[in-house]
């Protein structure tokens, strides 16, 4: 009997409560974001500031040794290129999305979801297949290379494999469709009639574009950005399988200081600078801009 | 049997803004709705009848007061426990279901046979006139077929009240005065209580038994469509109703039901039907409407004349309709049926003319200033 | 914009562009069936390494890993994601804002840092690396992307047909599974998709929560490629393509043969 009571009283509460009803919906997300989100950031941040032993354990020494490290030569050094190397993938998927992003803007209507779709199609797969499929490519022995000599372009194997030209082109291969898409949403919506009246002006199609077009794409080019620059900062997997022992991004100095070097507190404090960076990147980036949902979705 | 069908005791709904403020939605009313009847809740939008209709549903509960419907107040009962069903203004169709399954919806709910729901499914897709459209989802109808379908799908639960929110809104003007005839003679059909929310005046005058006019949370007036056009009880209700003449004045005296008030612009005391609170020496409007007043080329002789010009004229084909100006600047509204078929224009009367305007005193109003 | 027709280059540039997205993939599917096991050159027609494949014990259990982590963190994280979905785009309530951030953290910070955070988790709660930890994983980071694709379907959300079925007669539990639910299911649908695909092809996060013997399909190729590169890893990429054309097809044309009939 005092069950039953109990339990009505609780509906009861939920169904004459919206913020009731709206805090159960949300408690599972919460419950499991704390314990699988919020939670083990934590525990990296605490273990940033916490030295290695001798074996690779762990010690309870408050420093920040850690930090200072990060400073070294050799890894700020890692740190620029990594930079570098975001900056480089965003600019160049920028230069390379941007024309097809408008041609696909201009398309006849009914086409146009078809040609997003052919766009996003290979992303299906998996992303390590499309990566081996470009070492298959541009390896010493690989298709580029024979394709080349066959014609006779060239008389001695083209070394792109294992630099950072190859990162690059692999990244930009990888991140294509995060920059198309959102600049497609953007040049999408401009209405026809604003470069109508720059014509009517005086404009010339290459000035509407550049005074017209392209500042009112400017939503789409900083919703791409962040969608590529954050994850391109973070990428190992590109530059361990195309890079070579001479690429190295932090991403890789963070897995290496988990799983080889055994340097745990060390790997935390790259993992929270690599964090902070990327936090700083979209503060900024969505102050500027912003942007709700709209653009993402 | 109870007494009324729906009551309103003193009802307060109050909500809470974003901003963190409250907006007083329904300010103390009091209703009373007969079984059986056509009732209105007539007014401007944001005036409180939708929200009143809500409450009755049991989609929100009165901050204060009573709801009670057969005599039982209501309290925090929810929707599904009233015996009161809703045609929505947006219809509301389950567009993951055939029209059979929305309409058969509310008889499922009280888990009735599966042969009594095909049953009653069919003869009310019958009395509606969408038979054929059974399996048919509601994407693929009409507008005015989507809003049968809603009728018929609140019907079904033969409810002791129905309640329309402005269901008519969505429909082009042809289908809707339709509409309005086929709901009518529905309820005669039915039998039921109706109660009706529209902010369309001839809407509510063709349809309704009686109509509440609301205006910012309060009735304003309770009455027949007559009652209503020919005695409103203030300025706001003689305004939103059909068109009128509004003269300002001060009461100069009061005897009974009659009233003699002082139109200072135009210069004359008129004798006006009163109703209400209204002394000597009070500020007050008087109200006549354009089909009242009447005009002559020379003084009838009685009281409520003065001179006046016509300023405009517009024949409409069944009436003609003039714009005077009294003395002071004073315009006045007139509608005139053209009950001969004379095409001699000089019995009509021209622009620039002089005439004799005369208000009917049963037809001339006074209302608080 | 309206369509116009674009000047050449740019059409030649766009097929240009569509060509380099297409071709790495031409290439992996076409030496799939090479007979030289270096993969240099092309040499002959066979297929022996789709048969090697087939009785490769290591990857049919990577597959079968994959399928079951996949199938499960999707269930779970659709489940959540709904709820959380719904919770945030319907109602208001104390520690909204908060939820919200907490919400979207995992699509926000870069995968590398989310995958050592749990690793350094589990190794505190001595929780042994496994399938367990994987799908724990997953649906983490999963959430997030259900409750997006849900919100945003959410937009137009119609609430007058949940009163309505209150109206009718039914209590806020049934208007859910009869009325809310199939109302909204394209949208979960969409989202459970979304969530099944990123499990699957999941790389870095399984990467730091995998133990030994819990082997992922894309844990497994990498390995495959870094170490022990044949022809085989065409082959299975050949099928993994495959089959993911195939869904994908399915998934867009299916659902177009219904005709709409007006009076």
């Amino acid at each position: 009997m005092e069950k039953h009571r109990h339990k009505f009283s609780l509906l009861k509460v939920l169904r004459e409560n919206q913020a009731a009803q709206g805090s159960f919906l949300m408690s599972p997300t919460n419950i499991y974001s704390m314990i699988f989100i919020v939670l083990p950031l934590i525990l990296v941040v605490v273990l940033s500031f916490l030295a290695r032993g001798t074996y690779g354990e762990v010690v309870f020494r408050f420093n920040l040794t850690n930090y200072t490290r990060l400073f070294d030569t050799l890894y700020a050094k890692i740190l620029a290129f990594s930079l570098g190397v975001g900056l480089g993938t965003t600019i160049v998927s920028l230069l390379v999305g941007y024309p097809m992003a408008y041609y696909i803007a201009r398309a006849p209507v009914h086409q146009r979801s078809l040609l997003l779709f052919l766009i996003l199609l290979p992303f299906w797969t998996n992303f390590i297949i499309r990566i081996y499929a470009w070492i298959m490519i541009l390896r010493e022995g690989g298709f580029l290379n024979s394709f080349l000599q066959w014609t006779g372009l060239i008389h001695q194997p083209l070394n792109i494999l294992y630099t950072p030209t190859a990162v690059l082109i692999g990244m930009v291969y990888e991140f294509l469709p995060f920059m198309v898409l959102p600049l497609y949403t953007s040049l999408e919506k401009i209405k026809d009639a604003q470069l109508e009246a720059a014509a009517d002006l005086g404009a010339p199609p290459w000035k509407a574009f550049l005074r017209v077009t392209l500042p009112l794409s400017v939503p789409g080019m900083i919703a791409g950005t962040i969608l590529v620059f954050i994850p391109a900062m973070g990428m190992f997997v590109v530059p361990d399988l195309m890079g070579g022992a001479k690429t190295i991004l932090i991403g890789n100095v963070i897995r290496n200081q988990f799983l080889t070097a055994r340097d745990w507190p060390f790997g935390a404090a790259a993992s929270m600078l690599l964090m902070l960076l990327t936090m700083a990147f979209t503060i900024y980036y969505t102050r500027k801009a912003g942007f709700g949902e709209e653009l993402l979705v | 049997m109870s007494e009324y069908a729906v009551e309103f005791r003193d009802v307060v709904k109050i909500f809470p803004t974003p901003e963190g403020g409250e907006v007083t939605a329904v300010n103390h009313i009091d209703l009373q709705i007969q079984h059986g009847e056509f009732f209105s809740l007539l007014g401007p939008s944001g005036c409180g009848k939708t929200t009143s209709l809500r409450m009755m549903a049991g989609f929100e509960w009165p901050t204060s007061g009573d709801v009670l419907i057969d005599s039982k107040i209501m309290g925090r009962t929810p929707p599904y426990q009233r015996p009161v069903n809703t045609v929505f203004q947006s219809y509301a169709l389950f567009e993951h279901m055939t029209v059979f399954q929305n309409v058969a919806f509310g008889l499922e709910m009280e888990k009735k046979s599966k042969e009594e729901i095909k049953c009653r499914v069919c003869d009310l897709l019958e009395m509606v006139k969408l038979s054929d459209m059974a399996k048919r989802k509601p994407k693929q109808l009409s507008g005015g077929q989507q809003q049968r379908v809603a009728l018929a799908r609140a019907l079904i639960k033969q409810p002791s009240v129905l309640l329309l929110d402005e269901p008519l809104g969505a429909l082009d003007l042809k289908l809707r005065k339709e509409m309005q005839l086929e709901l009518k003679a529905l309820q005669d059909q039915v039998g039921i209580t109706f109660i009706y929310v529209t902010h369309d005046q001839e809407e509510a005058l063709t349809m309704s038994d009686r109509i509440a006019v609301m205006n910012q949370g309060r009735v304003l007036q309770i009455g027949s469509p007559i009652e209503i056009y020919e005695r409103p009880n203030c300025r706001f209700v003689a305004d939103f109703i059909g068109e009128t003449n509004f003269l300002e004045g001060i009461v100069v005296s009061r005897q009974g039901n009659l009233a003699i008030v002082n139109v200072t612009k135009l210069g004359v005391e008129i004798t006006c039907m009163v109703s209400g609170h209204l002394n000597a020496g009070e500020k007050a409007v008087i109200s006549v409407r354009p089909e009242k007043i009447r005009i002559s080329k020379v003084p009838q002789g009685e009281k409520n004349a003065f001179k006046a010009k016509v300023v405009e004229t517009a024949y409409i084909g069944s009436d003609t309709r003039f714009i005077l100006d009294g003395v002071g600047n004073v315009r006045l509204s007139i509608w005139e049926q053209n009950k001969t078929s004379t095409l001699d224009p000089n019995s009509y009367y021209r622009q620039g003319q002089d005439v004799w305007v005369n208000l009917p005193l049963e037809n001339t109003l006074v209302l608080p200033g | 914009m309206s369509e116009k027709k674009p000047a050449l280059w740019l059409r030649i540039y766009t097929f240009l562009v569509y060509a380099y997205i297409y071709f790495p993939i031409l290439i992996l599917v076409i030496f799939s069936f090479n007979t030289q096991k270096l993969n240099i050159h092309w040499e002959g027609f066979t297929l022996e390494w789709y048969n090697k494949l087939f009785q490769d014990s290591q990857v049919l259990l990577a597959a079968r890993n994959t399928l079951i982590i996949a199938f499960i963190s999707t269930l779970v994280a659709t489940i959540i994601g709904t709820m959380a979905a719904l919770a945030l785009q319907r109602y208001r309530f104390p520690g909204y804002n908060l939820s919200e951030t907490v919400l979207y953290v995992p699509v926000v910070i870069p995968e590398v840092v989310m995958g050592i955070s749990l690793l350094v988790f589990f190794a505190i709660i001595k929780f042994t690396l496994g399938i367990a930890t994987i799908t724990l994983s997953h649906i983490a980071f999963n959430i997030p992307f259900v409750a997006l694709v849900v919100r945003a379907r959410l937009h137009g959300f119609d609430k007058s047909i949940e009163e309505a079925s209150m109206d009718l007669g039914a209590n806020e539990l049934i208007t859910f599974w009869r009325v809310t639910l199939p109302t909204i299911m394209p949208g979960v649908l969409s989202g459970a998709m979304l969530a099944f695909t990123l499990s699957l092809d999941d790389y870095v996060i399984t990467y730091f929560t995998a133990g030994p013997g819990s082997t992922t399909l894309p844990l497994r190729i990498y390995s495959m490629v870094r170490f022990a590169v044949t022809p085989e890893v065409n082959a299975l990429s050949t099928i993994w393509i495959l089959i993911v054309f195939i869904l994908l097809f399915i998934g867009e044309y299916a659902p177009r043969s219904r005709t709409k009939i007006k009076t």
